[in-house]
């Protein structure tokens, strides 16, 4: 069950958008900097082939304009 | 050790958060995320914030503490706050966990049979005064003694050299502050005459260049450090990294410059020479500002017992140091240190071009080393030389490890030599604290006795047969740690221990009382720039747990020195720090009355007619000043500083065919110095559970050592085995090791070295002789 986080980095103009669009899926926490142009993007998924769908969703989202990996971990499912 | 979580997922999500946001502060210094600090703050929460400095670390960081029926729930960075501006690190985000480990201490034990048995908090004070009173009468007042440290909080400290300076009459009063910040206190005093920076964080602000001086500042201050880089991003400033080890500093600085162990000394004298040659001198202000001096050389090492050693100052000319520095040529430095004849003119010419201001930062590597006092000298030299001092941008700053290193040990005097005001040496400085103290001036011994390894000493040779320690944890601490382990477990000692939790130290206790942490009781603390903070209580401490100031106070009315400890229990923090100004109601150190230090996050000494002092030394900022100069370093009787003439000399214990290796000790960011608090913290105890080695990876592959593979190491002193780390958190350089000391269950120390600087006595943890082996 992979975890992961990320540093999310909006498009210009674009953290409000990024943060509803973000918020929208169920497999993504974030919490937003309050004074920076920029959002932690917490993921959760079931397995990889979830990670990887989860991934092309996140691909098409418009106000994205970088995603940035700082870790990654996995764990037994029964936990 | 204490962990709790039973949601391995929601604790994996959490260490994956911290991991971002630890990123993040390094890309965008200052960032802040409300949402994270107001996490675990309960629903429709009505929460009561209050500011104090944070528990860890020198930096002396404004946190926000929210309270709710009588626990503390929250913390978060106080964005009015100079120091830190909002942020926190992830020790300062978790600190209140600290306050509620599983394993607190909460009543008072005494040993019995070999076994602690609880009492009650009278009792136990009663134990510990009648104790001390019967070793004095059979052993003399010189057997007994205090070792506290730099999280005693003014008061705390203030109370016990009170109380033995002046009431039992012995200078058997030491803190741990001697083992991670003496050179920095005998650089001053040597260079300047007078303790502590002449400037302050606000140096930041203005300097184009830092110079890290061995001092892994984004692991070891990283709310500093992330000021740094964001200056870099503003402004472009410069970032260089000179140190024996790669680091997280390293790699996040412009550029990093690697030296062998011991040999900074020559890199600072061929920085001079450089100077010197290119004429980059400040002539007018050396002119008008500057003495030259030699000292003795060849002083040993202090690893013999009752090491004695004073230096014999003897003035030279310009013409003479610059005599003494044609051995210091960068051509002949490159083959002492490594740092190649480049390098060693880049970093000259930063210090020699007169539009750059410049800051030079460090900590333990300086510090800890067997030459501390004249490393220090030296860099003073190049900021003198230059003129590049004690104005906005212009800085040789030393900082601190621990919250009140300088608010308690160095400006309160904890240490053997040491008074509020001045030395027990001078008889004036003397009559003075005795004064203010209300006792007779008698009683104050002029001879110090011990500095810490020797007080250690003494314990093991029985001249010292009581000891109260409070605040720190020397048994994971002392250098050579097997011998004061044994020492103080020898028949005959009585060591009271004064703690929040058990620890090594606890462990060879007699007595062990439960000490109130923090912002359980009110206190004060002294940071890194002069910053004296005042935190309130806030809540109540656990069980029968009670202040170290008034633990001091509870024993000393018990031994019949009512008079001098008047204090009531409801206002004694007021009536202590409002004593303890008398001692230094002068414009050289002035300090801020109670009521300022309340309504503001904290002010810096000397605080003179309602201002702090941000640049002592610069008249235009220094009321001090007096000689009609632009600067006047009135530390010294005639107003000048002094460029020092110090040698490069090697370490007291080289590598060698037997013991081939360098090992380097230090530290961790996710752990305050042996870990007895955040080891209690589940998030940061799983992020560092254990302490390793770190190899470079040509020495692994060598020896076929992987990263977690057992990894044996063998001093002269002892042996330990640690699982490896290669090419993970810090890389040393070839045949040299490095490992944290925070593990109490892998205690390096039982294999370190205790030689010290001769004139600071603070050890050097960062050299001796290591054989390595895969286990």
């Amino acid at each position: 069950m992979p975890i992961k986080s990320y540093l999310a980095h909006p498009h210009s103009g674009k953290k409000e958008e990024l943060i509803q669009a973000l918020s929208s899926i169920e497999q993504c926490e974030i919490m937003p900097a309050q004074n920076k142009d920029v959002l932690i993007l917490i993921t959760e998924t079931e397995d990889k082939v979830e990670e990887a769908i989860l991934k092309e969703k996140l691909d098409t989202i418009e106000s994205l304009k970088l995603l940035a990996m700082v870790s990654g971990f996995n764990t037994p499912q029964n936990n | 050790m204490y962990t709790s979580l039973t949601n391995r997922r929601k604790f994996i999500k959490r260490m994956a958060m911290l991991s971002a946001m630890t990123a993040a502060a390094t890309m965008f210094p200052g960032i802040l995320f409300a949402d994270e600090q107001e996490k675990g703050i309960p629903n429709n929460a009505n929460l009561d914030w209050k500011k104090a400095p944070c528990r860890f670390c020198g930096v002396g960081c404004g946190v926000l503490v929210g309270t709710e029926n009588g626990k503390a729930v929250a913390v978060k960075g106080d964005p009015k706050s100079p120091v830190n501006k909002g942020l926190c690190c992830v020790k300062g985000y978790h600190s209140i966990m600290a306050l509620y480990g599983k394993d607190r201490l909460t009543k008072p034990l005494v040993k019995k049979n070999g076994q602690y048995v609880e009492t009650s908090m009278e009792e136990a004070l009663d134990l510990v005064a009648s104790k001390m009173k019967e070793t004095i009468k059979d052993h003399g007042k010189d057997a007994v003694s205090i070792y506290g440290s730099g999280q005693w909080t003014i008061p705390d400290g203030y109370a016990a050299s009170k109380l033995f300076k002046g009431c039992i009459g012995t200078n058997n009063v030491e803190a741990n502050a001697r083992l991670c910040m003496a050179s920095a206190v005998t650089g001053f005093l040597t260079s300047f005459g007078i303790d502590e920076p002449m400037g302050c964080y606000e140096d930041i602000d203005y300097a184009d260049v830092f110079f890290l001086w061995g001092n892994n500042m984004a692991e070891m201050h990283p709310v500093l450090f992330s000021r740094l880089l964001d200056q870099r991003q503003k402004r472009g400033v410069k970032i260089i990294d000179f140190a024996t080890r790669t680091t997280r500093t390293s790699k996040a600085s412009d550029k990093s410059i690697l030296f062998k162990p011991q040999t900074d000394l020559a890199v600072a004298n061929a920085i001079c020479y450089e100077i010197i040659k290119n004429g980059w001198v400040n002539t007018s202000f050396v002119e008008k500002h500057c003495n030259f001096n030699k000292g003795l050389t060849n002083m040993g090492y202090g690893l013999e017992d009752n090491y004695k050693f004073k230096d014999k100052p003897e003035k030279i000319d310009f013409a003479a140091f610059k005599k003494f520095l044609e051995d210091y040529t960068p051509e002949k430095v490159e083959k002492i240190s490594g740092v190649s004849v480049k390098d060693i003119k880049y970093m000259a010419a930063y210090y020699g071009d007169p539009n750059k201001k410049i800051m030079s930062l460090w900590c333990m590597g300086m510090n800890q080393h067997s030459r501390g006092t004249w490393i220090n000298n030296l860099v003073y030299n190049i900021h003198l030389l230059t003129g590049k001092i004690s104005t906005p941008g212009n800085s040789p700053f030393s900082l601190t490890g621990q919250p009140s290193a300088c608010g308690t040990v160095r400006e309160v005097g904890t240490l053997t030599h040491k008074l509020p005001h001045g030395v027990v040496m001078n008889k004036k400085h003397r009559e003075f604290a005795a004064k203010i103290w209300d006792v007779p001036v008698e009683n104050i011994p002029s001879k110090p006795t011990y500095h810490t390894v020797e007080m250690f000493r003494a314990l093991d040779r029985g001249d010292i047969r009581f000891m109260w320690i409070q605040v720190t944890n020397p048994m994971v601490t002392m250098p050579k740690l097997k011998r004061y382990r044994d020492g103080a477990k020898k028949e005959g000692r009585f060591i009271v221990v004064s703690d929040i939790y058990p620890t090594p130290t606890t462990d060879i206790a007699d007595v062990i009382l439960p000490s109130a942490m923090w912002i359980e009781r009110e206190g004060l603390y002294g940071n890194s720039e002069r910053r004296t903070q005042h935190f309130e209580q806030m809540v109540n401490p656990p069980g029968e747990a009670m202040s170290d100031t008034w633990q001091i106070i509870e024993v000393a009315k018990r031994m019949g020195y009512e008079k001098q400890f008047y204090y009531k229990e409801e206002t004694h923090i007021e009536e202590i720090y409002t004593e303890y100004r008398k001692h230094h109601d002068n414009k050289k150190h002035n300090m801020a009355p109670l009521e300022v230090l309340k309504s503001e996050s904290g002010v810096l000494w000397p605080y003179v007619d309602g201002k702090s002092t941000k640049w002592r030394f610069n008249a235009k900022y220094d009321p001090a000043c007096s000689n009609g100069e632009d600067f006047h370093f009135y530390g010294k009787p005639d107003g000048k500083a002094i460029i020092w003439q110090r040698p490069y000399e090697p370490a007291a214990e080289e590598p060698d065919s037997e013991y081939p290796y360098w090992l380097n000790t230090g530290r961790v960011v996710e752990h305050w110095h042996t870990g007895s608090m955040t080891r209690r913290i589940p998030v940061l105890h799983k992020a560092m559970p254990h302490a390793y080695v770190e190899l470079h990876p040509d020495d692994a592959k060598r020896m076929q050592i992987k990263t977690g593979d057992n990894v044996k190491l063998t001093t002269r002193r002892g042996e330990i085995i640690l699982p490896a780390s290669i090419n993970q958190r810090g890389v040393p350089a070839p045949m040299q090791v490095f490992v944290p000391f925070f593990d109490e269950n892998l205690l390096i120390n039982d294999i370190t070295l205790d030689s010290f600087c001769p004139i600071s006595k603070e050890p050097d943890y960062k050299k001796c002789a290591v054989k390595v082996e895969k286990a």
